[in-house]
């Protein structure tokens, strides 16, 4: 038995040794090439032997074509308003779904399912075409409003889900004591819906960062670049040629994020689910 | 003859009903925002529908593109227009109605009352409906609308004029040689893309989950970091790094892990193949943690007496494993991971940041690697073959919508079974 057991750890150990090896190597060989000096992919090693922070300066040093700053603010920009107008969004109109029987209800919680299932870039062509005639090309607030649209149907879906699982008797006594609906729902149906807010206020704050295809449709001069474009742009204008300054770029915007994201890891899990159940 | 039907006839000019119903106020709020609605609107509803039913008649006055955007927000304008008309006429014949039963009708300082209390979530979600509307429905209805139109390089303003062309670009995918080629290539290699790689990463996430969450597994702790981080991490940044370490001739995949081990350098991102096998591994890298992590989450709540009890009754670990365990994860997990497919299908950055959709293929405008998304972004962006990506885009919505409500379906059926 206690052999068995002792084998058993030991296999698991390995696997799970061996998946973190493949997992750490490449995130750590992308800080090793942004210590490398020199430009090119063939003589980064994961250890330099001269390690420079010359990519990093370069990154700060605002050459025309290397806005790094500038696209750093502009993701910043377009990722909070997002998310901002995601949850003010997308809070308000689930509270209208989960609480009020209104006619016409039913047909937009059909709507939204079906807006859900088609995905956004089928409005690709539509937004290339019209942002070109419209003379909207570069413009963040265009992006902002279409990001926000896109957000909208999947998540009301999740925050009606978690919103419906809130008593209504609390409504219900607030009511008699004579608070309005929308004190209600600032201060008892808010307050209580946190654990789903915060996964959409995350999903609006990361899902830009994410994006490549609107951005790239919309986004054409690099003082306008999102960082997912400019750093693509920087890797593939001449191939391999600044891979090095790309990881430096690469690390300073992935630290951020992956503190936030291990950090509220519970709350994101935990609230997706609950409001997947029981959507 | 009835109040009610002579309300409702006379409604017909809005506003009327509502004279006939002697309730004057209402009755020229009613007229007043029809003649508004016609005075602001005409134009644009009577050069809407002109522009949609021709998508213009001369070069260069008229713009095919201008036209069909004008049309499609003119018949937008007028669902609205319908809607008012249609409160309207309901308003008529519930007071006409009201009369014939000797009722009193319903004051002016009522339905105010009425429209604030009933209006109330019409308010609040108000500016979201604006927003789907603006941003999602309508570029949706245009693009779907040039897949009926023959809108293309050739046929683009101010030179040309583009025409409505009924099926045509439809029947083309699947008579045209080369097109009907390249679909069917690029459709099964997204069918397989999306299953293969789904599966793995899911496969991955349950197995690991499983395996970390041993009762007398040491460092939990720390593996669990380790396997959240390619989800912490962004993935645009993640997938071009890979990029770049599966590049063919500099990459360290090639030249230090490959080589250490003594295996020629393996064409990555030249080979049609090689391309799709990495990008199915990365795309185990990327996604399992996310399943990993709602795994984690589902086996901390299943209670230890299941375990216990099945214990006493003599089940082996792997009955238990599969008796429990896996039922478990199945279900709780189940809308989670049919996203995980529906994702894939449409996984647009992991496809085209990789390697551009490439290794090409000669004569076709997809590459080798290019699932449906992307072969429509290409069509698009650098060949602007518009209707042709408009009709791709058509066919693909209507694959994923079935897919979708076909596993809806089916997951219900799988809760209630549970």
């Amino acid at each position: 038995m206690n052999k068995a057991k002792f084998f058993r750890l030991l296999i698991s150990h390995s696997i799970l040794i061996f998946m973190a090896i493949i997992i750490i190597y490449p995130l750590l060989w992308t800080v090793g090439a942004s210590f490398n000096p020199g430009n090119s992919l063939i003589s980064t090693t994961m250890i330099p032997q001269n390690p420079t922070l010359d990519h990093y300066r370069e990154l700060f040093a605002g050459s025309e074509s290397l806005q790094y700053v500038q696209w750093y603010l502009n993701s910043l920009k377009i990722s909070i308003f997002t998310m901002i107008g995601a949850v003010i969004c997308v809070s308000f109109t689930a509270y209208a779904f989960s609480r009020f029987r209104f006619k016409g209800r039913q047909n937009a919680l059909t709507l939204f399912l079906l807006l859900q299932m088609i995905p956004q870039f089928s409005a690709l062509i539509a937004l290339f075409v019209l942002a070109q005639i419209l003379g909207m090309m570069n413009s963040h607030w265009l992006l902002i409003l279409l990001y926000i649209g896109g957000l909208i149907p999947l998540n009301t879906y999740l925050m009606k889900g978690y919103m419906d699982s809130i008593p209504m008797d609390l409504d219900e006594s607030a009511k008699i004591d004579g608070a309005s609906n929308t004190r209600i729902f600032l201060q008892i149906i808010m307050p209580l819906s946190k654990p789903m807010i915060a996964v959409v206020a995350m999903t609006g704050f990361t899902g830009p960062l994410g994006d490549f295809i609107l951005a790239s449709t919309i986004l054409r001069s690099p003082e306008y670049y999102t960082l997912p474009i400019g750093l693509y742009n920087l890797v593939n204008d001449v191939m391999g040629a600044s891979f090095t300054t790309f990881a430096a770029g690469a690390i300073l915007i992935s630290i951020p994020i992956a503190v936030i994201f291990i950090l509220l890891q519970k709350n994101f899990v935990s609230g997706l689910t609950a409001g997947g159940t029981k959507g | 003859m009835q109040a009610r039907k002579t309300a409702l006839l006379l409604s017909i000019v809005p506003g009327f009903g509502q004279f006939y119903n002697k309730q004057w106020i209402k009755g020229f709020l009613f007229l007043g925002i029809a003649i508004s609605f016609f005075l602001v609107f005409g134009d644009l509803l009577n050069m809407g529908f002109w522009g949609l039913a021709t998508l213009g008649t001369e070069v260069p006055r008229d713009n095919s593109i201008f036209l069909l955007a004008e049309g499609l927000i003119a018949v937008i304008v007028t669902v609205f227009g319908l809607a008012f008309y249609y409160v309207n006429l309901r308003d008529a014949y519930k007071n006409g109605k009201r009369r014939d039963e000797n009722q009193p009708l319903s004051s002016l300082k009522n339905d105010y009352q009425n429209l604030i209390a009933q209006g109330y979530p019409y308010l609040i979600s108000g500016p979201s409906l604006f927003i789907l509307i603006f941003a999602v429905i309508f570029p949706i209805l245009f693009s779907f609308a040039l897949a009926f139109t023959n809108y293309d390089l050739y046929h683009s303003p101010p030179a040309n004029l583009a025409d409505w062309v009924g099926f045509d670009t439809f029947a083309k995918i699947f008579t045209v040689d080369i097109w009907r080629s390249t679909f069917f290539s690029v459709l099964g290699w997204t069918v397989i893309w999306t299953l293969i790689a789904s599966t793995l990463q899911v496969a991955l996430g349950i197995f690991m989950a499983v395996l970390v969450n041993q009762k007398d597994l040491r460092f939990k702790k720390f593996y669990r970091t380790v396997l959240v981080l390619p989800w912490a991490v962004p993935g645009f940044v993640t997938i071009l790094i890979f990029a770049g370490l599966f590049n063919d001739s500099f990459g360290a995949i090639n030249n230090d892990i490959l080589a250490m081990v003594g295996i020629d350098a393996i064409p990555w991102l030249t080979d049609e193949n090689w391309t799709k096998v990495a990008l199915i591994l990365m795309q185990g890298w990327l996604g399992f943690p996310f399943i990993f992590l709602v795994t984690t989450g589902v086996l901390q709540s299943i209670p230890d007496d299941l375990y216990e009890a099945a214990r006493i009754d003599g089940a082996s670990i792997f009955a238990q494993f599969r008796n429990i365990t896996m039922p478990m994860i199945l279900i709780a997990t189940a809308p989670v991971i049919i996203t995980q497919y529906t994702f894939n299908f449409n996984n647009f950055n992991i496809i085209y940041l990789f390697n551009g959709g490439g290794p090409s293929v000669p004569e076709s405008t997809a590459g080798g690697t290019d699932i449906l998304v992307s072969w429509i972004y290409k069509l698009t962006l650098q060949s602007s073959q518009y209707s042709l990506a408009a009709a791709l885009t058509i066919l693909l919505s209507v694959f994923v919508i079935a897919i979708a409500l076909w596993q809806f379906r089916r997951t219900d059926a799988f809760k209630e079974g549970a």
